[in-house]
């Protein structure tokens, strides 16, 4: 029996803080907040030897972007400021008025939307070896930029919300709900042909 | 005049330290929750670009890693920029052998969705940037994403 009382004495929990303050220091140090954000690209798969080439695009479905090694852009053969980027391209794929120069557009069926005219555009860029990975960025971020600003007003225009809401909704829903499906019809009006030139030293 | 001051002579209580453990605690738990182990020891230059077009890198466990830029040391090493790869400076030739075993590391049916992350220094020329990107397309690693910090747009 005078055994058992002494089993029962606690055990002092007055270091309990100095352990945990312990861990604490440690994860501080070692945590990492950053979550990775980037801009999420698909590469064109390998070219094959005997492939053949791929049919020819006409001038005007084609949108030129090149950039040199002093980081100096040439769109569709002007001088532009990466400033000018953005609206130049979305002038480009929308094409209002429907001019000559720029690309042709054919009538496509697009569930929910039904027939939309769609364009027959191609974005191609090109830069040298000696551009800066920064501006190589920037244009990149430009010409997105310049596809989710059409996909919104086209968005606010048929479903009343963005094209950013609509996604962030379709990421929650489970399986292809509605979301999916009018995301998938914004991206047939508006698809994002970006291609990039194999490389070559175009210098300047 | 002292009216104030008559509570003096007692001193003031201290604080309790009780809760203490509780609070640490709770704030320990939500450092380990969101906690994520730096990847690999920076052995180069990293000052990303910035851009708003921006989307979440989702599932950590799914991506690989190449960091590209000027070597931290650069006495040592030179100011050319160098590829890193895990822990340890790389060559071009590196690039798809590591492709390679990181993707037989990971289970098959999940070998399709591995996303390559390119970290590169924005100062960085695209020549490097450009050898690497046909690396990966000869290894048909084809989904890439440039890691971009958020730019805080101006309004």
């Amino acid at each position: 029996m005078a055994r058992k009382k002494r089993e029962l004495q606690e055990i002092n929990a007055g270091s309990m803080a100095d352990i945990a303050f312990l861990l604490l220091v440690f994860f501080l140090v070692t945590t990492t907040m950053d979550t990775s954000w980037g801009l999420a690209r698909k590469l064109p798969p390998p070219m094959l030897e005997d492939q053949p080439d791929p049919p020819p695009i006409k001038d005007r479905n084609v949108f030129v972007v090149l950039a040199n090694s002093n980081d100096q852009l040439l769109v569709e053969g002007e001088l532009l400021s990466i400033d000018q980027l953005r609206e130049a391209a979305k002038d480009f794929i929308a094409n209002p008025a429907r001019k000559e120069n720029l690309p042709e557009f054919k009538e496509v069926d697009v569930p929910l939307l039904g027939r939309m005219q769609v364009s027959k555009q191609v974005i191609s860029l090109q830069n040298d070896n000696g551009t800066s990975y920064d501006l190589y960025i920037q244009v990149q971020n430009e010409l997105a930029a310049a596809y989710t600003e059409l996909r919104d007003d086209l968005a606010m225009q048929k479903f009343g919300m963005r094209y950013k809401k609509i996604e962030e909704m379709a990421k929650s829903e489970e399986g292809s709900g509605k979301y999916a499906e009018m995301i998938d019809a914004i991206r047939d009006v508006y698809p994002q042909r970006i291609s990039e030139a194999e490389p070559k030293d175009i210098g300047g | 005049m002292s009216k104030f001051k008559k509570d003096n002579s007692k001193g003031t209580p201290a604080v309790s330290t009780a809760s203490l453990p509780d609070i640490v605690f709770m704030l320990l738990f939500f450092f380990m929750v969101t906690t994520v182990m730096r990847e690999v020891d920076l052995k180069i230059k990293l000052d990303q670009p910035e851009a708003t077009e921006i989307d979440k890198l989702e599932d950590k466990a799914l991506v690989d890693y190449i960091y590209i830029g000027e070597a931290m040391n650069s006495e040592l090493y030179g100011t050319v920029p160098k590829i890193q790869l895990d822990d340890d400076f790389a060559t071009i030739e590196d690039v798809q052998d590591y492709i390679i075993a990181r993707r037989a590391d990971r289970d098959e049916k999940l070998q399709g969705k591995i996303t390559v992350s390119l970290k590169v220094d924005k100062e960085t020329k695209m020549g490097i940037v450009t050898e690497v990107k046909q690396k990966l397309r000869k290894v048909q690693a084809l989904k890439i994403n440039y890691s971009t910090r958020e730019k805080v747009v101006k309004k």
